[in-house]
């Protein structure tokens, strides 16, 4: 059905259509939108979940937890400060191995108090095992997390996934929204290991080194099976709904020189800044990140990059360059741009292409270079 | 939680035979928390999973891939057991499960680092059973002071003893208005056991307040772990009671000790954690006893 969205409630559609059992959400700028329009189609009989509204973010993910193992499919969503306030829980969520699914709506983390777009909220859960896919329209917010269930619970995964979109640039922008029937995509959610008062079990008991780590190595292998997984969910969703996606959404970079890396709305705003591009002759192509775990493999040979960072790791450089740095070896034109919703426009970024200068990095509109 | 069948126990023979803590945990000698475990576990039956937070118990439930009890436990980080009891009592909820949803905390992971998650689920009305078995210091890292630990005690984090007394956690749960709240011992276990077979049979949130005495933190002989307890709720130190739907009755071994209280330094004299208590200190702890003994008999008489 086409209507109307904003990326926020896209993600409430999807949540609705997904049915979970337990949603346990606390509210915080840009994701309140979520948790509210949630509350309604829980209030208004639209959907048959039990919703807790918990007093903190770290209660939020514990009560996912909880629930998760208890036996049922579980959603909540957050933000910044409070997906930091989470982190504890965001390690035990995928140590235990639960399928929780999660939108965060990217923002920045004080101080100062700033509650506009950055990707240095997700990017500080980079360690903990969770899979994560970024987002560049309000549509995708709708299928990727419709996907995000079935990816993460699916037996050959069983890992956690962070749906993550930007503050305002998409949790509060308006775009057409094509919702599906879902039919049988996201099938009843089966947990080998909830809990079973007649197989009383402990979980997550004090554990030895060599079982700790062979834990980790299990968390390892699914997140690599996952790469497997999530391209035949996509495949699917394909075939039945008809959009396709992939790790990366490429445009025009068949024959280009010069390929954009981003992530999130400033991929898509690189489209645009690649039409003009291609109109002075510049064989310029962009490629939006859509995973950053699993960081997927680039065919990024023989080109030149323009990286954009929505994000910094203070002491080191941008987080996405230096992982495409390590992932090809190729030295990236570093463009560190939009913390905290600075603008970027498609000009901006056309600007990046005309002026990059190979392996050297620049912070737009602070330092000199652009 | 109607599939608890109520029934009177009157003396100990009518508790069940079944264990669902096994023997030889990596408790200490004359660690009085697991024995309350022990009673806890067969008054809930099989059908119940324990949510646990770092903790004694977390300990005492042994190394994976093993476990000392017969129930799932879910182990979850220091300050979430009582959010995680939430969720999974939703959950149950959801599928139609009446699985009894217990969370055993120790006073740490209830009185300080974990008072917020206890105070949103009770707020939330969660359908569980809180309980907090309070040995009065962070008992599994060494003994350091917590909120709970009594005035004057020396802990490794207190060693010229605490200067500040316990925080009142009863009258913080009261507060919240749960529809059953109830205080036990450890020295106590017919009571403790009548009292989560009651908790179990409301819905709702249920609050169970266990003082559990503790051979290596408090520095006495193991073999007094029950005359520790007992002396507690003789001197008036601790009193049992249970407020069902907020009318108190005080239980019965606290009844005859509140008219005459025995000595507090029966108590304090044969721990080590208050040794060298200066007599200012003294006068402090017993008229904290007195006051709390005449607020809860004069509750109980209805004079407010």
């Amino acid at each position: 059905m086409l209507t109307i969205a904003t990326g926020n409630k896209a993600v409430a559609a999807a949540v609705k259509a997904a049915k979970p059992g337990v949603i346990a959400a606390y509210p915080i700028t840009p994701q309140t939108e979520i948790v509210e329009q949630i509350a309604e189609y829980v209030a208004g009989g639209d959907l048959e979940s039990r919703y807790i509204p918990v007093e903190s973010e770290h209660s939020a993910m514990a009560a996912c937890i909880g629930a998760s193992v208890g036996g049922v499919r579980t959603f909540t969503a957050t933000s910044s400060h409070g997906l930091l306030y989470m982190h504890e829980m965001i390690h035990w969520a995928a140590g235990a191995r639960l399928p929780i699914v999660m939108a965060n709506v990217n923002r920045a983390l004080g101080p100062g108090w700033n509650t506009w777009a950055e990707h240095t909220d997700a990017f500080s859960q980079r360690d903990t095992g969770w899979l994560q896919v970024f987002v560049g329209t309000v549509q995708e917010a709708y299928d990727a997390t419709l996907m995000a269930f079935r990816i993460a619970e699916d037996e050959r995964v069983l890992l956690p996934m962070m749906v993550n979109l930007d503050g305002f640039a998409l949790s509060h922008i308006t775009q057409s929204l094509d919702t599906v029937e879902l039919g049988d995509f996201v099938p009843p959610y089966h947990l080998p290991h909830a809990i079973d008062t007649a197989n009383p079990l402990g979980y997550g008991p004090m554990t030895g080194p060599d079982d700790h780590f062979r834990f980790r190595w299990d968390i390892e292998r699914s997140m690599r099976d996952a790469r497997g997984v999530i391209a035949e969910v996509e495949r699917e969703f394909a075939e039945r709904f008809g959009r396709s996606y992939g790790p990366t959404e490429d445009y025009r970079c068949e024959d280009a020189d010069v390929v954009v890396v981003a992530m999130g709305t400033l991929g898509k705003e690189a489209e645009v800044a690649i039409d003009r591009l291609r109109d002075e002759g510049i064989k310029a192509g962009s490629m939006r990140l859509r995973w950053f775990r699993p960081f997927p493999d680039l065919d990024l040979a023989g080109r030149e990059v323009v990286v954009i960072d929505r994000d910094y790791s203070f002491g080191f450089g941008g987080v996405v360059a230096h992982s495409i740095k390590s992932k090809t070896g190729i030295e990236p034109y570093s463009v560190i741009a939009g913390l905290g919703g600075q603008e970027v426009t498609y000009n901006d970024i056309a600007d990046f292409v005309r002026n990059r200068r190979p392996g050297t990095e620049t912070w737009f509109g602070v330092s000199d270079h652009v | 939680m109607t599939n608890i069948t109520m029934r009177s126990v009157t003396n100990l023979s009518a508790i069940p035979k079944e264990e669902y803590l096994y023997k030889c945990t990596s408790a200490c000698a004359g660690c009085s928390s697991s024995l309350c475990l022990r009673y806890v576990l067969k008054a809930a039956g099989p059908d119940s999973v324990l949510v646990v937070p770092a903790c004694c118990t977390s300990v005492i439930q042994g190394i994976y891939p093993g476990t000392a009890m017969n129930v799932p436990v879910y182990n979850v980080a220091f300050a979430a057991s009582a959010a995680c009891a939430s969720g999974m009592s939703e959950a149950f909820a959801a599928m139609g499960r009446e699985t009894n949803v217990i969370v055993y905390a120790g006073d740490g992971g209830t009185v300080d680092i974990g008072i917020q998650a206890l105070s949103g689920a009770f707020e939330r009305g969660t359908n569980f059973l809180y309980i907090c078995y309070d040995n009065e210091a962070y008992g599994n890292t060494g003994m350091q002071r917590s909120g709970a630990t009594p005035l004057g005690a020396r802990t490794t984090t207190t060693p010229g003893g605490k200067p500040t007394t316990k925080k009142d956690l009863d009258r913080i749960v009261e507060a919240h208005n749960p529809p059953y709240m109830a205080t036990a011992c450890s020295a106590y276990p017919l009571d403790l056991y009548k009292k989560v077979k009651k908790a179990l049979s409301i819905e709702g949130p249920k609050f169970i307040h266990i003082l559990a005495p503790c051979p290596p933190g408090w520095r006495y002989p193991t073999e007094k772990t029950v005359e520790m307890g007992k002396l507690a709720v003789k001197t008036g130190t601790w009193i049992l009671y249970e407020r069902e739907f907020g009318k108190l009755s005080i239980s019965g071994p606290s009844k005859a000790a509140m008219k005459k209280p025995a000595p507090l330094e029966d108590y304090i004299k044969g721990q080590g954690r208050f040794k060298n208590l200066s007599p200012d200190i003294i006068d402090l702890m017993r008229q904290q006893v007195q006051q709390n003994i005449q607020r809860l008999a004069r509750e109980e008489a209805g004079v407010c």
